[in-house]
């Protein structure tokens, strides 16, 4: 299978703040590639030079076989781009906003409103089509602007943080029809903050961190990364918080993480339920009451924070962009 | 077809998207053309009935001074809608298309023009509601509003220059008033130049705007024999050196407009 996106050794600086050190990753044809990081961990800024709207410092990335920076305007036509900051206008309607994008894909005047009124029907759009884009909801403005990405049947398309900032109706929503492009051979760079995401839509994950990828595979590969399972439990009383996690540290294969607010800890263990089992009894024994307790799977959140020592919601606040 | 083909396109296609903005949201055209009406009812009304020049009613006089004032305060929608355009992230979506990179700017100015065109017209419109009228040929009042438009046009430029070097709608909002009132009050759209005291009259006199208003007087036949001549160069040519203007503030600020907005967009 060919690839549809190659980056190699991308960098792009901004001052001293280095955005991308050495970014590479390769998206095979009609495959999904989830860029999973951090806010200023360097997703935004590769895909904005993969899109040909930023050149890099350094390294050299082809899309769809074009050189992003010496076929920039061939390529052009070659991609979709939908971005966190829907990119529609609110004066225009839907259907007018998709036309104007279709007229500077230059597919002739009657091609585009065809092309607009498909897309508009498959976004679910179709009521809303004649009213200006000012009145939609935060969902339906995604959707028209997944749909302008979408106008010129582009083979590679981008997705950067598709669904930050929608409710999770409109998120799953989004979802199902990012699936649905996807069974239809399109080839998707997505970036997103949110582990469930990666996991529902990507084929493979690679984690980004400073500028770089730091571990790539399955959301299932990576899991198996950092081993075993975990014990979650929380606890009735914060005082207790604490000694529980000094005196279940022995068990733990790892750091247990502790989260104050929801009298709750993490232990990641390899006995299974075992370990379990020999935890609730400590605990029983010091008469520290629990008011929930489990074993669970790891997920890509703990995948994240086993590789960058932070969780992955932790807002890290944004110095560029 | 060819890129100049595609330019062209590419630029009526965003021009007609800013037409459709511009329709839509007449809070803007509105605001542009309402306060030329209240000047020109105030300035009619009130001063008009103090002011006396010799052979001309003041309302003549002023018209040509309010349809330029209306050309300043046109630009300022021009470059409020370009800053909120940068904001909002719709140049990216244009700039991953594989549509002509300068046609947002020339769709934008080209757009402007209509827009001009129709706050002049309703400037011309109230103006003959209250006394203004034509005294010259057919041929020099149509060459008077063509120089008008095309003064239009290329302030637009300079307004999108200064916008995509302010980035954010407020600020440019605020630089843009600051600048435009001095620029239309420190010349001979309201008053005689001739009669200003000390700097302020040659400031007036050489102020681009004092010649293109002294270029539409003559163009539209709203000058007495009575009044005195100014004496300044710039407005004893004033038709020529208005057009000049208009050809060298676009020789100037079409590229300056052009690399700043590469620069404002490629962040």
């Amino acid at each position: 299978m060919p690839d549809a996106i190659v980056a190699e050794g991308l960098v792009k600086k901004y001052g001293d703040v280095a955005a991308l050190d050495g970014m590479a990753l390769t998206v095979p044809e009609g495959t999904v590639l989830g860029l999973l990081g951090p806010n200023g961990a360097g997703k935004t800024t590769t895909v904005r030079i993969l899109t040909t709207l930023l050149k890099p410092d350094a390294g050299h990335a082809t899309v769809a076989g074009f050189d992003v920076v010496r076929d920039a305007h061939r390529l052009r036509a070659h991609i979709g781009a939908s971005g966190q900051y829907a990119a529609v206008d609110d004066h225009l309607t839907g259907a007018e906003n998709l036309e104007m994008v279709g007229r500077l894909y230059h597919l002739g005047v009657k091609r585009s409103r065809q092309r607009a009124r498909e897309l508009l029907e498959r976004f679910d759009l179709t009521e809303a089509a004649d009213r200006p884009v000012q009145g939609y909801s935060g969902g339906m403005r995604r959707r028209l602007d997944l749909a302008g990405a979408l106008v010129a049947h582009p083979p590679v398309l981008f997705l950067d943080e598709p669904t930050t900032g929608l409710d999770p109706r409109a998120r799953i929503g989004l979802w199902e029809v990012i699936s649905e492009l996807v069974a239809e051979g399109t080839t998707v760079l997505l970036t997103t903050q949110y582990l469930e995401e990666a996991d529902r839509l990507a084929d493979r994950i690679a984690v980004v961190d400073h500028g770089h990828v730091i571990a790539l595979g399955t959301a299932d590969e990576l899991k198996d990364q950092v081993g075993g399972d975990r014990i979650q439990l929380s606890v009735t009383d914060a005082a207790n918080l604490q000694a529980a996690a000094r005196m279940l540290a022995p068990l733990a294969v790892g750091n247990v993480q502790i989260d104050a607010a929801a009298l709750q800890m993490t232990i990641p263990v390899s006995g299974g339920a075992a370990a379990l089992t020999q935890a609730l009894g400590h605990l029983a024994a010091q008469r520290i009451t629990v008011r929930d307790a489990g074993l669970r799977r790891p997920t890509l959140d703990d995948v994240f924070l086993s590789l960058t020592g932070r969780e992955a919601d932790e807002k890290i606040k944004e110095t560029i962009r | 077809m060819s890129t100049l083909h595609l330019a062209v396109a590419d630029g009526m296609t965003i021009a007609k998207r800013n037409a459709l903005k511009i329709r839509r949201a007449p809070d803007l055209l509105g605001g542009v053309v309402m306060l030329p009406i209240v000047f020109v009812l105030l300035f009619t009304y009130v001063f008009g009935s103090m002011i006396s020049l010799p052979g001309l009613s003041y309302g003549e006089y002023l018209l040509p001074g309010i349809f330029v004032m209306t050309i300043v305060s046109s630009g300022q929608i021009t470059g409020y809608t370009l800053t909120q355009d940068l904001q909002k992230g719709i140049f990216d979506r244009f700039r991953t298309l594989p549509m002509s990179p300068s046609a947002v700017l020339t769709g934008q100015t080209v757009s402007d023009v209509i827009m001009n065109l129709t706050s002049i017209v309703t400037m011309a419109l109230v103006g003959l509601l209250v006394g203004w009228r034509i005294h010259s040929s057919p041929f020099e009042a149509a060459l008077g509003f063509l120089m008008l438009l095309l003064f239009a046009y290329a302030f637009s430029w300079v307004t999108a220059t200064v916008a995509l070097a302010l980035r954010t709608p407020e600020v440019f909002n605020n630089i843009a008033t600051i600048m435009s009132f001095p620029l239309v009050f420190l010349s001979n759209a309201f008053v005689d130049s001739t009669r200003l005291p000390g700097p302020l009259k040659p400031m007036a006199e050489w102020n681009p705007v004092s010649t293109l208003v002294q270029a539409a007087r003559e163009l539209f036949g709203n000058t007495s024999q009575a009044l005195p001549v100014p004496d300044a160069w710039p407005l004893r040519h004033a038709v020529p050196i208005s057009l000049l203007w208009s050809v060298v503030l676009l020789a100037v600020f079409v590229p300056l407009a052009t690399r700043l907005y590469k620069r404002a967009v490629s962040k």
